[in-house]
């Protein structure tokens, strides 16, 4: 058990060095990137720019200014953006992480409920109406863009029917920490959550339907059936439980991803300052300390969920315990 | 225990059972028509048919397991009182499934659930018709799982299937079967997925445990042997018709139907061989009489003056590896110094149980692992010492014929590119040369020339295992290694499938090296036979000496399990000790013994005891 955590761990400081280098040497790879030039300003002078270069270690070589900042970034902790000047690179991280958290968190536990709630209940139903129903219903979410169905949400939302008693309790755009009042907290997150959350109940629906109806053909299922088990125990405690894994292992690339700034198209819906958003100014501008600090915090969130959704398979599932 | 039909009702009755399958563009082709049959308290009976024939299906009728969507079930079905055709999904369960019936599988690998314990899965059956507190239930089925022999019972509760052994898998299936004490167990191919020792364990058991419990019996199975060795009555059964019926004692000393006869006729009978010289073809059967002609003995012997294939100290060793950085901790000994010859024009079986290193062996032999050491000669040539290429022309002249044809084509390839392929591939000749040659050899191997243009799916299963042997003479090889070949052909496809191969060895003097778990088949076909165990030959010499008089503890085992088509041994027990094949794995350090082998009679060496 030690031993397969420490191997994780090892695993993650592997993938976060990798990932870290590569983008380090792809930055400087990039035509007119050149930090001093973005420090010193508009219209500065050679010398200026020469100056600045000088100041920030820039003339160094790659390797010391790797070093540099990394050592900045986790144990100094007083990285500055390249764009906006004095603008300390952690903490605004760190304030834009409970937002994105939220965001995907919540939209997390609404499309597992509802995604193996409609493959159970398609597969329950396979071929008859309320299968199809859902089926269809499922090919639209996973259709629909969700920057899409999220303006068309705020249409609604926020404009049409705001006056009407349906819709009045919904706050305007933004996000309000939970610290801070934590019924404006939920209330503002109620669409967002709705609107992430229905792409992904669509593809999950849709996957563990496919995947309760290849596990009947199994012999363990006719096993089951022929011990006389009643129709629901076959399908929710023998078919199911197989089903299942492949989701729970989607589930883990998928949070990791959107809680590392994939959720970026409804956070600019919805106006929620989250790390996606973050990463996506910091890619417009070039600067450097932001897009490094937004990807490892991506890429730390990917390998920490896949380790989860490792031990949980392990729960689920004996026979990957051997080994 | 011995039930007249007449004085007792019939515990499971079929009139008229017709069933249906919906096929392609809504068609229902018809699968079984008018099937009857009665089985008494206590008594067996046997469907015995080659595939195709409906037995599975009309087991499925009986406890309702079809899809109703794509089947239609039509007739009769009376089961311990019930109309079971006229009950709903409710009223199967309530009243058959795990109640009156219950029903092992053939496949006990997969018919358990994998990801629950076995004990969770006992415990399920037992309280799903009579709810009974937790700890009741363990109690029980720990007693069932001592009831099938199941060694270290209350320990081995908490197990998942994937710790048990295909033998016990099955055990585990018949304890879960017996849970509902079932009036009617139905058992469907049982011991065919199984090695031959484990099938006579299971037989034995199912026997003892029919006397236990009273209960009936429907054995649903493929093998003679084994309707010979179980069954008070047989039902013949042939596309989906019941062909003859009755005691079986009686179908096995006069059959009346031609298609009996040819079934009792193509099996291969351990011992039939005494006192023949050669290889012997299987007689040729005329189906519409059921006569069987004269079996035709191997023309050619084999030249035993310089050996084709030369193995000497074969050893193959796989890695497990774990912990922390996935290093070694320990290694298979796949197969361990295992030394033999194959002559032109001969057979050389190697006869085993699953994992005991056979197949290995053979792929060992053309480096289709890179693991092996030792010393593998082929005229003149260090086989393992040959360069990439110069072992890819190598293997021109050792093909091999696998076990599951459809596997191992191309399914998107036509047969005839198939053939054509390895031809253009070792540049023997032309495409003109390679057509010609693909289509005189499926004429010689029974198929015609325009057959080539098909696809793999539209050949039976015998069928495809010629074209399988057809792709092997594309090269003119020298040698053919052919890994149970003939092990999942029905008897009367096998029986040709091993003729053929005869007639080949006959007419071009190629040399085999057999592997099989089948022994009757083994005995037919072989000059010599190796008998390898936990991946070391126990036992090699003459085909008459090793069947005659087997020399090894295990090699005796291996025969003695072996089921005889003859109703003679009705009640035979083995009384064999419960055990678990072992795999060979062993700690890094570890020194194989070194094994010396007494050569009891020209040729005949047995591995002394150390």
């Amino acid at each position: 058990m030690i031993a397969a955590i420490l191997k994780r761990l090892l695993r993650m400081v592997v993938v976060m060095f990798g990932i870290s280098v590569i983008t380090f040497l792809i930055f400087f790879a990039t035509p007119a990137s050149d930090p001093a030039a973005r420090i010193a300003g508009r219209n500065a002078a050679q010398e200026t720019i020469e100056a600045v270069r000088k100041d920030f270690g820039l003339d160094r070589p790659l390797y010391v200014q790797y070093g540099l900042m990394m050592e900045k970034l986790f144990i100094t902790r007083d990285l500055t953006s390249f764009a906006n000047r004095g603008q300390q690179i952690v903490p605004t991280v760190m304030a834009a992480a409970p937002a994105t958290l939220s965001l995907v968190s919540g939209a997390a536990i609404l499309w597992m409920l509802g995604g193996i709630l409609t493959g159970i209940t398609a597969a329950a139903f396979r071929g008859r109406w309320p299968d199809k129903i859902l089926m269809g219903i499922s090919m639209m979410a996973v259709a629909m863009p969700v920057f899409w169905v999220g303006e068309m949400v705020n249409l609604v939302t926020q404009n049409r029917l705001h006056d009407t008693w349906a819709f009045s309790w919904v706050p305007a755009l933004g996000y309000t920490p939970f610290s801070q009042d934590p019924g404006l907290w939920f209330r503002s997150m109620v669409f967002p959550w709705l609107t992430l959350a229905f792409l992904y109940i669509g593809l999950y629906g849709r996957m563990l339907r496919t995947g309760i109806i290849e596990t009947y053909q199994e012999d363990f299922i006719r096993t089951a059936r022929a011990k006389g088990l009643t129709g629901r125990k076959v399908l929710l405690k023998h078919a199911t439980r197989s089903a299942i894994i492949p989701i729970v292992i989607m589930f883990g690339m998928d949070f990791g991803v959107l809680v590392g700034g994939a959720a970026v198209l409804t956070e600019v819906v919805f106006g929620i300052n989250g790390v996606g958003r973050l990463t996506y100014q910091a890619l417009k501008v070039l600067d450097l300390p932001m897009i490094m600090a937004t990807v490892l915090y991506a890429s730390f969130f990917v390998v920490v969920a896949n380790a989860v959704v490792d031990l949980l398979c392990l729960l689920i599932d004996p026979r990957m315990r051997r080994a | 225990m011995t039930v007249t039909p007449e004085t007792t009702a019939p515990i499971l009755s079929i009139r008229d059972l017709s069933v249906s399958f919906l096929g392609a563009r809504n068609s229902w082709t018809s699968v079984i028509e008018g099937l009857s049959f009665d089985i008494s308290p206590g008594e067996t009976v046997a469907l015995v048919g080659e595939s195709g024939s409906g037995k599975s299906v009309t087991s499925l009728s009986v406890m309702g397991l079809l899809d109703p969507a794509t089947s239609r079930v039509e007739g009769e079905i009376r089961l311990a009182g019930h109309d079971v055709l006229k009950l709903d999904e409710a009223g199967m369960i309530r009243h058959i499934r795990g109640q009156a019936a219950a029903m092992i599988f053939q496949e006990p690998m997969t018919s358990l659930h994998p990801i629950y314990r076995v004990g969770d899965q006992i415990i399920e059956a037992l309280t799903s018709h009579h709810p009974m507190p937790k700890a009741e239930a363990r109690k029980q089925a720990i007693a069932l799982l001592e009831r099938v022999r199941i060694p270290n019972a209350a320990r081995r509760m908490d197990d998942y299937p994937h710790a048990f052994s295909g033998g016990m898998r099955q055990r585990v299936m018949i304890a879960m079967a017996l849970a509902s004490r079932p009036k009617l167990l139905i058992a469907d191919e049982p011991t065919t997925a199984l090695d031959v020792t484990v099938q006579g364990e299971i037989l034995d058991l199912l026997k003892d445990l029919q006397a236990e419990y009273g209960m009936a019996m429907l054995f649903i199975t493929h093998d003679m042997g084994v309707v010979a060795e179980m069954a008070d009555r047989t039902v013949v059964m042939l596309r989906g018709r019941s062909v003859e019926q009755g005691p079986t004692a009686e179908i096995f000393a006069a059959p009346r139907e031609p298609y009996t006869k040819a079934l009792l006729a193509s099996v291969p009978v351990l011992g039939s061989m005494t006192g023949k010289p050669a290889p012997l073809r299987f007689p040729l059967v005329d189906m519409s009489s059921g006569i069987a002609g004269a079996a035709l003995p191997l023309q050619s012997s084999p030249d035993m003056r310089a050996p084709i294939l030369d193995v000497q100290n074969l050893v193959t060793r796989f890695d497990m590896r774990g912990g922390l950085f996935n290093r070694r901790v320990a290694q298979i000994h796949a197969v361990e110094n295992v030394s033999f010859r194959i002559f032109p024009g001969e057979t050389l079986s190697l006869v085993g149980e699953s994992g005991c290193g056979k197949s290995t062996t053979g792929k060992s032999i053309i480096r289709l692992n890179n693991r092996s050491t030792g010393s593998v000669k082929m005229g003149g040539d260090e086989l393992f010492a040959l360069r990439p290429e110069a072992m890819r022309l190598r293997r021109r002249e050792i093909q091999m014929i696998p076990q599951d044809p459809l596997a191992s084509m191309n399914p998107r390839m036509t047969v005839g590119d198939a053939l054509v392929e390895p031809f253009t591939e070792h540049r023997m000749g032309s495409a003109t040369d390679a057509r010609a040659k693909a289509a005189r050899l499926m004429e010689q191997v029974g198929l015609t020339r325009a057959m080539l243009e098909r696809y793999p799916h539209e050949f039976s299963g015998g069928q495809r295992q010629r074209v399988c042997i057809a792709r092997a003479l594309m090269l003119d090889p020298k040698l053919i290694i052919a890994d149970e070949s003939v092990s999942a052909l029905d008897v009367s496809v096998k029986a040709q499938v091993v003729n053929l191969l005869l007639d080949i060895q006959d007419r071009l003097g190629i040399a085999f090296l057999f592997i099989s778990h089948d022994i009757a088949v083994v005995e037919r076909v072989s000059h010599r036979i190796a008998v390898m165990y936990m991946g070391e030959i126990v036992e090699i010499g003459p085909r008459a000496e090793i069947m005659e008089r087997p020399r090894h503890a295990y090699t005796r085992q291996l025969i003695g399990a072996v089921t005889v088509p003859d109703p003679g041994r009705r009640h035979l027990r083995r009384n064999q000790q419960v055990k678990e094949l072992k795999t060979p794995i062993r700690p890094l350090d570890f020194k194989p013994p070194a094994r010396r082998y007494e050569e009891v009679s020209p040729g005949h060496l047995v591995m002394l005891e150390n």
